[in-house]
C-alpha cells in the first residue's frame, strides 16, 4: 500500500492546529509527555508512529487540532527530535512550515543530571545552562559541573522516564 | 603599579581561562617571589588590600599558603573554614554568603563542595574570585602550582611524559592538571587507575580533542617511562556511596621500592597532599620526593598570582 494512501486512511486533515511531522520514530508519545497533552483535555488528536520517510527511514507524525506549542515546548522537541518540523495549519492550509532548532545554549530547560553541580543546590538563584556538543546524537555538557548528558538522560530529564 | 590586562582583576576559575603566555607569565613571577622570599625582600604591594577566604570544605595547604601568600604582600585575611558557626549554617543561601563577602574584601578565594560554585560566585561578585577548588571539577591554582613545580624540576614542561595515577574520577586536581597540560606539548598522559576511578569520560574527550596523547593502565608498572609521577588519594567525601569506597581503598600504593623497580631514576614523585596510604613516607627521603619541595612552591606562586590578580607591583 502507498505510504500517503496509508496515511490518509489513518489521519484526516486537521481544520486548525500544529501538525508535528519528522518526529524520530518511536517518539510521538515522548512529544505528547513534553507538551503535557495527557488525552483528556479535549483537544482532537492524531498521532501516526513509524511510518516510511524519504529522509528519515522511518517517522512518527503528531496533528494537534487547535493546540500550538510555546517556544519552550519546540525547544524540549528539538531535543529529542532535531528533524522536527513545525506546521501551523488555518482553514485545512499550512499557513507556516518551519523547523525546530536546537540552540546552542540551553538554559533553564533541563536539569543537570549530577546531583553536586551547584544548579542543583536548593534555593539558589541559578539557571541551569547547557553547551551543546553534539547535534545528531544528542550530547550536551553542563557549563557549571562539565557534567555531559546523553540523549537518554534528556529524554529521562524531560519526562522522568528512560525510554 | 604595573598591570598585566590577561590577569588584572580577572577571576581564576578554570585554568582554561589563561593561555599559555599568562600561565608562563605567572612562573616568572612566581621566580621573582621566590627569589625575594629567599633574601627577605618581599615589598608589601597589596598593603592595602582584604583578602576573604571563603572555605565551605577543609583544607590545609591551599588555605595557609593564600594567607601566607596574602600576608607576605601585605594584605590582610579574612574568612572562615567549614559552613558551622557562618550563616549557612542558619541556612543562607551560597548566592547571598558571597554577596555579603563581596562588599567586605578586595578578592574571594572560595572552595565549596559543589562542582560549579566558584562560576556562579565570579557571576555575582564584582571583586575576583579565585576558584580554591569546587567539588571534583576544578583546582586551577593546584595545576599552576603542579605545573610550576614541574618546570622548576625540568627546567620545561613540554616534552615530558606525566604518570597521573588513583582517584582520577573524582580528582579534581587530575581534571585541572589535564586542562593545563592541553597548553603545553607533553609527550603523553599515562592515567593509571584501578577500573571504578578511571578520568570521567568529559574529560577524557577534553583529553582527546585538545590532541594530548592519553593511555589508560590499570598496572603500576606503566610509570616506567614516565618523568613526572603524579599520584593522588582516594577522594572519599565525593564518593556517593561509602560501599563503593571501601571496594577501593587501599587498592594503590606507591613506595619505594616501586620506583626502584619500574620508575625511571629521574622521574620525581608529586602529590596534592594530603596523603593517606597511597605513597608511603619511605618515598620522602629518596631523589624521587618532589612533593615538600611542591607543597612550599606554593607559597610564592599563590604570591604571584595575587598580585597580578590585585595589580601589585
Amino acid at each position: 500500500m502507498d505510504m500517503r494512501k496509508d496515511e490518509k486512511l489513518l489521519v484526516s486533515k486537521i481544520e486548525n492546529g500544529t501538525v508535528i511531522d519528522h518526529i524520530n520514530s518511536g517518539r510521538a508519545l515522548v512529544v505528547l509527555k513534553i507538551l503535557n497533552i495527557k488525552g483528556n483535555e479535549g483537544y482532537r488528536i492524531a498521532i501516526v508512529m513509524n511510518v516510511p520517510s524519504t529522509t528519515m527511514g522511518k517517522k512518527d507524525i503528531v496533528k494537534l487540532e487547535d493546540y500550538y506549542p510555546n517556544s519552550e515546548d519546540l525547544e524540549k522537541i528539538s531535543l529529542i527530535s532535531p528533524n522536527a518540523t513545525i506546521n501551523i495549519i488555518k482553514d485545512y492550509e499550512v499557513i507556516k512550515k518551519y523547523k525546530v532548532e536546537i540552540p546552542n545554549k540551553i538554559k533553564g530547560t533541563l536539569k543537570c543530571n549530577n546531583p553536586t553541580c551547584i544548579t542543583r543546590k536548593s534555593n539558589e538563584p541559578i539557571t541551569s545552562s547547557f553547551t551543546l556538543l553534539s547535534k545528531d546524537k544528542i550530547k550536551l555538557q553542563c557549563d557549571y559541573c562539565g557534567s555531559i548528558l546523553t540523549e537518554d538522560d534528556v529524554i529521562k530529564e524531560l519526562i522522568g522516564e528512560s525510554q | 603599579m604595573v598591570i598585566n590586562m590577561g590577569w588584572y582583576n580577572k577571576d581564576v576559575v578554570n585554568i582554561l581561562d589563561f593561555s599559555r603566555e599568562d600561565i608562563e607569565l605567572l612562573f616568572s613571577k612566581a621566580d621573582e617571589m621566590r627569589a625575594q622570599l629567599k633574601d627577605k625582600s618581599v615589598k608589601k604591594t597589596l598593603s592595602n588590600k582584604i583578602i576573604g577566604i571563603a572555605f565551605f570544605e577543609p583544607s590545609t595547604r591551599t588555605r595557609m599558603s593564600f594567607e601566607t601568600a596574602a600576608k607576605r604582600l601585605g594584605a590582610d585575611t579574612v574568612g572562615f573554614t567549614g559552613e558551622e558557626g557562618t550563616s549557612v549554617a542558619k541556612g543562607e543561601t551560597f548566592a547571598d554568603t558571597i554577596k555579603m563577602i563581596d562588599s567586605y574584601v578586595d578578592a574571594i578565594v572560595l572552595r565549596h563542595k559543589f562542582e560549579g560554585a566558584a562560576l556562579f560566585a565570579s557571576g555575582i561578585a564584582q571583586n575576583p574570585v579565585i576558584n580554591g577548588g569546587d567539588g571534583k571539577s576544578h583546582h586551577p591554582t593546584q595545576a599552576m602550582l603542579d605545573l610550576y613545580t614541574t618546570k622548576t624540576l625540568f627546567g620545561e614542561i613540554d616534552g615530558l611524559t606525566f604518570a597521573l595515577i588513583g582517584d582520577l574520577k573524582y580528582s579534581r586536581t587530575v581534571s585541572s592538571l589535564i586542562y593545563g597540560l592541553s597548553m603545553f606539548k607533553p609527550k603523553e598522559i599515562i592515567l593509571i587507575s584501578p577500573q571504578q576511578l578511571k578520568l570521567r569520560e568529559e574529560i577524557k574527550l577534553f583529553a582527546v580533542d585538545h590532541g594530548l596523547k592519553i593511555r589508560e593502565e590499570e598496572n603500576i608498572e606503566a610509570i616506567s617511562e614516565a618523568d613526572i609521577i603524579y599520584v593522588t588519594r582516594i577522594q572519599k567525601e565525593r564518593f556517593p556511596d561509602l560501599q563503593e569506597y571501601e571496594k577501593v581503598k587501599g587498592s594503590y600504593k606507591i613506595n619505594k621500592k616501586i620506583l626502584e623497580t619500574h620508575a625511571k631514576k629521574t622521574a620525581k614523585v608529586l602529590h596534592p597532599l594530603p596523603r593517606v596510604d597511597e605513597l608511603s613516607p619511605d618515598v620522602d627521603n629518596t631523589n624521587y620526593q618532589a612533593y615538600f619541595l611542591q607543597a612550599s612552591l606554593g607559597v610564592p606562586l599563590r604570591m604571584a598570582l595575587l598580585s597580578l590578580v590585585l595589580g601589585g607591583d
